[in-house]
Parts: structure tokens; C-alpha cells; sequence
């Protein structure tokens, strides 16, 4: 009996048990069934949802800046060339700020694409592997200094340096945007290239080294052409950081809106205007409205630029 | 059921921290008595140095009082007093006809208060050996129609024009006394070579570095690093930016320095527009290099305007 009964114990301990893991398994083998689609539906939806963002901030700012355009001729706009927001009567000509803003994206661009490129070979065809990784590391703390302190070393040090050097009447110039902007888009442009070098296949290597080419003669004619859509990619990208940039310019270029002739002279942008005045306007105003037009303008100038990086890095994967 | 269990005390631990922090905020015992709140004062970029001191002798004086004080300028703050962001806005300008009723539309009306006067203070190089300009003479460089330093007695240098952002009360200021001369229906403006910067103290910074530089800003920002020019008006006399030029307004661009409250102030925001009139608000001003309201009074004109009135102009 007692046998009887310690057996009768250990059963009604086992048999709960199992029952629970026959329970735990069916439900798990149900949950897969249900989580399956539902994570399916998260992330379809979360995909979603980033696109109408996008579509939803550009109706808002189509909305807002069309109010502008009820009061002020949309070609004044266009191609007024002073930009006096609280004159009398005011004035919202957005040529010297889209100048303005051309004008540093371009010299950025100049100064940022050799350099960056020239890195991202290094970094990927040349340097030995330790020096390879310090320089990339490098080029992450880079990506991580805040536009602000840049801003404060161009007011502080490069806008004097370039004063003197120039012998101009003020650092306060589109050139001082221009190098701290370069020195933004850097880390942008050498990563990607750098990734673009290191995709093209090793038998491309091999092949011109088959045919007796050196380093550089492969480096040169073969890597970096059949890179070349990962790089005009890289480029795109870059510039649009340059040209969404707002910190920086607004601290260091002077911000005169003047219709510029040369990058030595101080210029004022798209993002710095909006940044400067965006505080003092009452929401509903004509100022305000005319900001939110500044800001369409900026939107669709680095949409299409994001747009042509996309196609170029669509044919790069290819 | 592991799952669960371990669920179980995480979630427990979060609620209990979430809990403690709330409790431990309760748990602070206040005087019910004792005033207690948040004021945001928002505006002037010349007054915000003066403002933030007043701010920090007012904490002391009323520690569960919160005072938050930020820049930008006069058009900021009043934007932003229109906008209800904020319980005070600071300006070194009047309101205009427009704001007032751009404000009333959007049903506030501000209430105007002086808290202190100013003079702006034209600074150029302590190497540039011009001493003294008229306002004509301003008008003529701001406006672009002077670009050389010669004329006013100077080095054979250009002239760069410096000024504050259009958000600014100064540059506001400036643009009607100095730019279209005092008259409304003036139609001259700013060179569009002018500079545009976006604090005081970057003119300080671009002027105490660039001897072809000229910039104008409150006198609170006066310092060795620059040098104040002597102003005349009309052939008269020249005056320097002083304490006492402006008390007895021969500075030619003497000022006063505003407070607006969405009508009469009340509560804590009463108690700190009292606090900053009261002799130890007034002396925070004097150390920040302003001109106190409560010393004699300057002149009848600028005493009336002290008490401040209601949405002046309808």
C-alpha cells in the first residue's frame, strides 16, 4: 500500500505536468502560427508608415507655403531678388538664398569629393589592415562631432586663418561654410565609396593583375570605374547632407542676403534663413508662410538629390 | 511559465522605480503658502545676460519658483508671447501697431513694462583710429552709400557693415533711428553686404578681430575688446554710450528695455516683474552694463512710459 501510494503520488505529480507540456506546446505551435502574420503586419505597416511621413510633411509644407503664394506673386518668389522679410512692404526673393545655398553646396563639394574618394581608395586598396582600421574608426568620430562646434571653431579660428590668408574683409565668407561643410560630408562620402571599392570582385583584380598591371594601373582604370556607381552614389549623399545643413552655415557665413559672384564673400543660405528667422514669425503670417516656401524649395532640392544617389546606388547593387 | 516568472519582476522592478521617482517628487514638502510654479521669459538677446542674473537673485529669493530664460531676440519673444509659449517676453524695442493687434487676434494683450534703459552702442576695432561718427554718417555706411574708411578720417579700409539678425529688437531699432533716419515712410535699407549675425557676441568676437569692421549692440555688451564710437546728431554734439548720456538722453540712441506679460501680470509672474523693478532686480541690470529705471528719473517722457499702459495703440 505504501508503494501503492507513493505511486499514486508521483503520478498525480506527473501527470499535471505533462498535461502543461502538452498545453505549452500546442499553444507555442499556435503562436508561431498567429506571430507569423502579425509581425509580417508590423513591419508592413512601420513600412508604411515611414511613407506617408514623408508625403504627409510634404503636403503640410505644400499647404503653408501655397498660403503664401494667395498674397505674393509665386514669380516674385521665384525671381525676386532681395529677400527683406520685415520691410515695408516686405520682400521674399528667393534667388540669393538659393544662390547662396548653390554656392557653398559647390565649393563643399569641390573641396569634399577628392579628398573623400582619395580616402576611401586608401582606406580600401592600399593601407595595411591595422592602419585600416584605426582610419576607420577615425572616420566615425568624425561623423560624431556636432555641427555646433565646428560652427565655433569656423567663428573662432578658420574664418581669422582665412581672413588673413585671403587678405579679405571678413571670414565670415561662403568659403569658411564651404571647408567646415566639406569636413561634414567626409565621413558620408568615405564610407560609401569605401564600401563601393571593397564590392568589386576580387576576379576583376585578378584578371588586370593577369595582365601584368600594377597597383595602381588596376587601382586606377579598373576598381574605381567599376565603383563608379557606388561613388556618384556616395557624392549624392554627401551633398544632400551638405545642402540640409544648417548650424554651421548659419553660424559662419555671414548670412548677407546678397545675390553672391564669389565664395569669398559672405552669403546667406535656405537653411540658415529659416533657422534665423523661423523664431520671431507668428504663425499665419506672411513671413511664416514664406519660410515654409523657403523650406518646399530645400525639400524638393534634396529630394531630387536623394533620389539621383538612389538610382545610382540601385545600379551599383546590379 | 519560466517566461512569465521572469517577466514577472522586471516589469515589477520598472513600475517600483517609475513609482519611487514619482513619490520622491511628491515627497518634497512644501509651504502651500509659499509661491511655487514655472516662468518662461523668452526674447531680447541684448537684455537675456541682465535677465538671467535678475532670474538667478529671484530663485534665491523663491526657491520653488522656476525661472527659465532664453534669447533669440525681441521679435522672438514677442512671437512667442503672441504664440502663448511664453509668460514674459523680453524686448529691446516697442511692440508694433501690427503685433498689438495681430496680438488681440489672438486674443492676448500685452502689457508693456520698461525694465530698464539702454543705449546702442555703434563699436568698432580699438585699432581703427575713427573716434566719432554722426547718425548720418551711420546711415550713410549702414545703407551702403559709404564703403571707405578714409571719408570718416580712417585707414584707406573697407568698410564691413555688422548687424544683428532681422529677429532682433536692436536690429529693429537701429533700422528705424539709424536706416530710414527716424522717418516711417523711409524706404532705405540695410546694404545687403551687411552681415547678419546671429548674437551680440558674435559681433563682439567679429569686430575685436577685423579692423574694417563696424557693429552696433547694446551697451550691456560693451567691453576692452572693442571700442565704443562717440555719436552726434545734426551737427551737434558728440556723446559717448555712458550711465549717464543716456539718463540724460544726449546719447542720440538712447532706449528703454521692455517687459511683456500677456495682460496685468498676476501671480508669480507679478511677483517677478516686482522683483526685477525692485532695487535688487534694478542693480542686476547696472552690473550687466545697463541703465537702471528706478535712479532719478531721465527725462518726463521716458518716467510716463515706466508704469507701462495697455495695447498703447489701437
Amino acid at each position: 500500500m505504501p508503494a501503492g501510494t507513493n505511486e499514486s503520488i508521483v503520478q498525480s505529480h506527473v501527470k499535471p505536468r505533462a498535461l502543461e507540456v502538452g498545453f505549452h506546446a500546442s499553444m507555442k505551435r499556435l503562436w508561431r502560427k498567429i506571430s507569423e502574420p502579425i509581425i509580417e503586419l508590423c513591419i508592413r505597416l512601420s513600412g508604411l508608415i515611414v511613407v506617408l511621413f514623408v508625403f504627409l510633411i510634404f503636403l503640410f509644407l505644400l499647404r503653408d507655403s501655397l498660403s503664401l503664394f494667395r498674397h505674393y506673386p509665386l514669380v516674385q518668389f521665384l525671381t525676386g531678388r532681395k529677400w527683406l522679410p520685415i520691410s515695408d512692404p516686405p520682400q521674399f526673393g528667393v534667388v540669393p538664398l538659393l544662390l547662396g545655398s548653390v554656392y557653398v553646396t559647390f565649393w563643399a563639394v569641390v573641396i569634399c569629393v577628392p579628398l573623400g574618394v582619395g580616402s576611401a581608395m586608401f582606406i580600401a586598396e592600399v593601407a595595411p589592415k591595422a592602419i585600416k582600421n584605426v582610419l576607420k574608426s577615425f572616420v566615425e568620430i568624425l561623423a560624431a562631432i556636432p555641427s555646433v562646434v565646428l560652427g565655433f571653431l569656423g567663428i573662432i579660428w578658420l574664418g581669422p586663418v582665412l581672413r588673413d590668408t585671403f587678405h579679405l574683409s571678413t571670414g565670415m565668407c561662403g568659403l569658411t561654410g564651404s571647408l567646415l561643410l566639406a569636413f561634414m560630408a567626409l565621413p558620408t562620402i568615405i564610407s560609401i565609396s569605401e564600401d563601393a571599392l571593397t564590392g568589386v570582385p576580387r576576379s576583376y583584380r585578378e584578371a588586370a593583375y593577369g595582365l601584368g598591371a600594377t597597383h595602381w594601373q588596376t587601382l586606377w582604370r579598373v576598381i574605381l570605374p567599376s565603383a563608379s556607381s557606388g561613388i556618384v552614389a556616395a557624392v549624392m549623399l554627401g551633398i544632400g547632407r551638405v545642402v540640409g545643413e544648417t548650424m554651421v552655415v548659419l553660424m559662419v557665413t555671414g548670412n548677407a542676403p546678397v545675390v553672391p559672384t564669389s565664395i569669398l564673400q559672405p552669403l546667406r543660405t535656405l537653411t540658415a534663413t529659416i533657422a534665423g528667422e523661423m523664431g520671431e514669425t507668428v504663425g499665419g503670417s506672411e513671413h511664416y508662410y514664406a519660410l515654409f516656401a523657403v523650406g518646399l524649395v530645400l525639400f524638393v532640392i534634396t529630394f531630387a538629390v536623394n533620389f539621383i544617389a538612389d538610382l545610382f546606388l540601385r545600379r551599383a547593387r546590379r | 511559465m519560466d517566461d512569465k516568472s521572469l517577466m514577472g519582476p522586471r516589469t515589477q522592478a520598472i513600475l517600483a522605480s517609475v513609482l519611487a521617482a514619482i513619490l520622491a517628487g511628491c515627497g518634497e514638502s512644501v509651504d502651500p503658502n509659499e509661491p511655487q510654479g514655472f516662468i518662461q521669459a523668452k526674447g531680447s538677446d541684448t537684455m537675456v545676460n541682465a535677465i538671467q542674473m535678475v532670474s538667478e537673485e529671484f530663485m534665491k529669493q523663491y526657491p520653488h519658483i522656476f525661472v527659465a530664460v532664453t534669447g533669440g531676440g525681441s521679435g522672438v519673444g514677442i512671437a512667442s508671447l503672441i504664440n502663448k509659449t511664453c509668460d514674459v517676453a523680453t524686448a529691446s524695442r516697442e511692440m508694433k501697431p501690427k503685433e498689438i493687434e495681430l496680438a488681440n487676434q489672438h486674443g492676448v494683450y500685452p502689457k508693456e513694462t520698461v525694465v530698464a534703459y539702454d543705449g546702442v552702442a555703434v563699436i568698432v576695432n580699438r585699432n581703427n583710429p575713427v573716434d566719432k561718427l554722426t547718425i548720418e554718417d551711420l546711415h550713410n555706411i549702414f545703407t551702403g552709400k559709404a564703403t571707405n574708411w578714409k571719408r570718416f578720417g580712417g585707414k584707406d579700409l573697407p568698410i564691413v557693415t555688422l548687424s544683428r539678425e532681422v529677429s532682433s529688437g536692436t536690429h529693429m531699432y537701429f533700422k528705424e533711428e539709424v536706416i530710414q533716419l527716424g522717418k516711417k515712410d523711409n524706404k532705405d535699407e540695410f546694404s545687403k553686404e551687411t552681415l547678419l549675425l546671429t548674437s551680440s557676441q558674435a559681433i563682439v568676437e567679429e569686430v575685436a578681430g577685423n579692423e574694417e569692421a563696424i557693429g552696433y549692440l547694446g551697451m550691456g555688451y560693451l567691453s576692452d575688446r572693442t571700442k565704443a564710437l562717440q555719436i552726434g546728431k545734426g551737427g551737434g554734439e558728440s556723446y559717448l554710450p555712458t550711465v549717464e548720456n543716456v539718463l540724460k538722453k544726449t546719447y542720440p540712441l538712447s532706449r528703454g528695455l521692455y517687459a511683456y506679460t500677456n495682460g496685468e501680470p498676476q501671480g508669480i509672474v507679478k511677483r517677478f516683474i516686482d522683483f526685477t523693478l525692485s532695487p535688487a532686480g534694478q542693480k542686476q541690470f547696472t552690473e550687466a552694463g545697463f541703465v537702471p529705471v528706478q535712479i532719478s528719473p531721465p527725462t518726463a517722457e521716458l518716467q510716463n512710459s515706466t508704469g507701462g499702459t495697455v495695447a498703447r495703440r489701437d
